[in-house]
């Protein structure tokens, strides 16, 4: 008897435990936000609010702070997808692409003054510029690092990794210091451009949603419908068979890489114009949180790591807000442990390759 | 051409008289011990770098930075030993092993000094005489190190549980965010409040930790080295033994073969749960008492040395020196350790300035050191002294999986 009621209660776990953990908190902020109200101000005086505005506010914000560690995630996911590869330079890689971005907008000369249209132009200047720059770093760690160890034990390219990481990082230490630094806030990334029944959305959440999601929905396109793409999705899934059937690997690998940094530096960017603040280590932390973001989602399927990254974005917003943000890095790791623990897989994850 | 290939060849055969008569010469039981020393010399070189390891303090001085370093490296060592049981033996990668580490020296923390002020509890520890016992809780030093290793062992198998489904480096993820956890509750600590005490000391840290004191030695201090140096050297020499005893025991073949092949392992039947386990465990102790012996002698625990670069730092100490190799991973984390703590800032910091250079090296330090990183990789990946068994299986092709990797 006991054993059959535990075989059920593990089935039913299993089944709805993963939606009843990634439902927890909005859901508890949403009945307590509803039933006991949080402090707000009106009519000069302090009031209790009783309504969805806030949680609203956290989710807006949470998503577009999740789209920056999408982009990154895609990086992560596309390169293990290819070559079972954690590639711990790509923070870095991330951080360099807010370096060159905040340095080319300030050699262009666009400032606080600078007129709209100039701003439009001039920033999508500097996207290019700095998807260019991270894209070609990121393919020719590649080549320096990784191909050479093409037939080495798996372990030793993750070394490499390691390697360039502390490089990048030694370069951004010297670019501009050891301390975070601001860069001037081009966008006025806190003015509201609009306002649902009082959800502020930002000028740094339309940017981030803005920049983000276009970028996903070519990348999908890439790698589903073009030849490409479908050189890319067999030699993800073997690399042999892919060589037989005449697929250059090498060029394959090199693509992937590109994209990864053209992702990379576009949420480079992206970051700094949403935080305004960048300093070396950014790309560490970033780096840390996006790869949680991929496996979180299934590391190797490309929409499982936007997915990843949003649900991340939006813990981290609601703990920074609504519990103490010293220990949100403790809530979003607790909250891929048992992710793990309920779907090995991830939350859209297959079988990768090594256990099949 | 064949005229020079036959005068080498001669050239040759005259060495090999030459060096036969100058053995023929020698005393009969120089003949036997040199006879003994070629069959053995795995072991006559072991004794020789042992002998070299006690004598080396005598030659600097007991406050020597170089000295220190030393005892730095050989705990580091110690950790990369241990984590070397759970990646190398067992093949379950782990980048959370900051955490052992923050444990170990935790337990020193906690179990040796005043950090507890509302408690008084004394276990075998050392008062001098006429001093008022000290308040909080005082472990003898030796019993720390023990109560690090359970406490650490525990906590690898409760760390290890979450990650038995998982495979490959989604293990590598979990294990991950176990250390950045802990190292979050290390920062956090001092808001977490036990009767009224906080757990940790967060930034600030824990401090007043005890000496230890060994009797017949004394009670240890900074202004004497030696007895560091040699408590670490003996607790290396302990980790050493067991980890080959391990390595050639049936639990260290159940490890390979988890390696090598979770499935036909199983089926074999390896107890899957408990050899993993004992992985983690294992392979926690020993960072648990490296940790607890270096907070002791950098007399600080505080939140800010539990970094993830730690876990990476003894990572590369693995891989560097070979996967899986006892002898490997004592040369890769000797090395790395002496190449961070001594070679780039003491040696080489003052090279630009002798070269008439006008910058400061210890701004490239990371840089240096990552590119030596790379540079060891891409020129020997196996590692410098790769596994025997890794070694045959890339030479001779045994292992399927390792024949697989090529093809990419």
């Amino acid at each position: 008897m006991a054993r059959r009621v535990l075989a059920a209660l593990r089935r039913y776990v299993g089944r709805w435990g993963l939606l009843a953990l990634v439902l927890i908190l909005p859901v508890y902020f949403l009945i307590h936000d509803l039933v006991s109200g949080y402090p707000g101000f009106a009519h000069g005086h302090a009031t209790t609010t009783r309504d969805l505005t806030s949680l609203g506010q956290n989710l807006v914000q949470g998503i577009s702070n999740g789209m920056i560690w999408a982009l990154i995630a895609i990086g992560y996911t596309l390169v293990y997808g290819i070559i079972e590869l954690i590639n711990f330079a790509h923070g870095d890689v991330f951080m360099i692409g807010s370096f060159v971005g905040a340095g080319f907008w300030a050699t262009i000369g666009l400032t606080l003054a600078t007129g709209p249209l100039g701003l439009v132009f001039g920033l999508l200047l500097t996207l290019i510029v700095s998807m260019l720059a991270c894209g070609s770093l990121n393919v020719l760690i590649e080549r320096v690092g990784y191909r050479p160890l093409r037939n080495a034990p798996k372990l030793a390219p993750l070394i490499t990794a390691v390697g360039f990481s502390f490089i990048l990082q030694n370069v951004g230490l010297l670019w501009r210091g050891g301390a975070p630094t601001g860069v001037s806030d081009l966008i006025h990334q806190n003015q509201a451009v609009f306002n649902i029944s009082g959800v502020v959305v930002r000028r740094a959440d339309v940017l981030a949603i803005g920049v983000t999601v276009p970028l996903v929905f070519l990348l999908v396109a890439f790698v589903g419908r073009t030849r490409r793409g479908k050189a890319m999705r067999a030699t993800a899934q073997d690399p042999e068979a892919a060589r037989l059937m005449g697929i250059n690997v090498d060029t394959t690998i090199t693509l992937t890489f590109l994209i990864g940094g053209l992702l990379a530096g576009a949420a480079g960017l992206v970051y700094a114009l949403y935080e305004t603040t960048i300093w070396y280590f950014q790309g560490f932390q970033a780096g840390l949180i996006a790869f949680t973001a991929a496996v979180m989602g299934g590391i190797g399927n490309i929409r499982g790591a936007v997915l990843g990254g949003l649900i991340i974005g939006c813990i981290q917003v609601i703990s920074d807000n609504r519990l103490k943000p010293e220990w949100t890095p403790a809530l979003v790791f607790g909250y891929l442990v048992m992710i793990m623990v309920l779907r090995p897989r991830g939350l859209l994850g297959e079988e990768t390759r090594e256990a099949g | 051409m064949s005229e020079l290939l036959a005068m080498l060849r001669e050239q040759r055969e005259a060495w090999g008289r030459r060096l036969l008569s100058v053995w023929q010469r020698l005393p009969p039981p120089v003949q036997a011990l040199l006879r003994w020393a070629a069959v053995r010399w795995r072991g006559v070189l072991g004794a020789l770098v042992i002998a070299f390891g006690i004598v080396l303090p005598l030659f600097f001085s007991p406050t020597s930075k170089f000295i220190n370093t030393e005892i730095l490296a050989l705990a580091y060592v110690m950790f990369a030993l241990g984590l070397n049981i759970v990646v190398g033996f067992a093949g379950l990668l782990d980048l959370g092993y900051l955490a052992f580490f923050a444990l170990g020296a935790y337990s020193t923390g906690w179990l040796g000094s005043t950090f507890f002020p509302k408690v008084s509890v004394h276990v075998l520890s050392y008062t001098p005489p006429g001093v008022p016992p000290p308040v909080g809780i005082h472990f003898n030093f030796l019993l720390i190190l023990v109560c690090a290793a359970l406490i650490t062992a525990a906590a690898g198998a409760i760390i290890g549980l979450p990650t038995l489904r998982l495979r490959g480096d989604y293990i590598a993820i979990v294990t991950l965010a176990f250390g950045e956890i802990i190292r979050v509750f290390a920062l956090n600590g001092p808001e977490i409040k036990i009767a009224g005490m906080p757990l940790t000391g967060g930034e600030l840290g824990v401090s007043g930790l005890d000496f230890p004191h060994v009797p017949g030695v004394g009670t240890f201090t900074q202004l004497q080295l030696r007895p560091w140096y040699y408590t670490i050297f003996v607790l290396l020499m302990i980790t050493l033994f067991v980890n080959v005893r391990l390595r050639d025991s049936r639990l260290g073949r159940a490890w390979v073969a988890l390696r090598e092949d979770e499935v036909a392992a199983v089926s074999m039947g390896i107890p899957l749960v408990r050899t993993k386990l004992l992985a983690y465990s294992v392979g926690a102790a020993f960072g648990g008492v490296a940790g607890a012996f270096l907070a002791s002698f950098t007399t600080l625990v505080d939140a800010g040395q539990f970094q993830f670069a730690f876990s990476i730092f003894v990572l590369s100490m693995v891989i560097l020196g070979g996967l899986g190799s006892i002898w490997g991973v004592v040369l890769g984390a000797l090395l790395v350790a002496n190449i961070n703590y001594y070679l780039i800032p003491d040696v080489l910091n003052g090279l630009p300035g002798k070269l008439g250079l006008n910058f400061n090296l210890t701004d490239l330090q990371i840089s240096i050191f990552g590119f030596l990183l790379v540079l060891v990789m891409v020129l020997r990946p196996q590692g410098l002294i790769p596994e025997r068994r890794r070694q045959l299986e890339l030479k001779a092709g045994i292992g399927e999986t390792e024949l697989e990797e090529p093809a990419r």
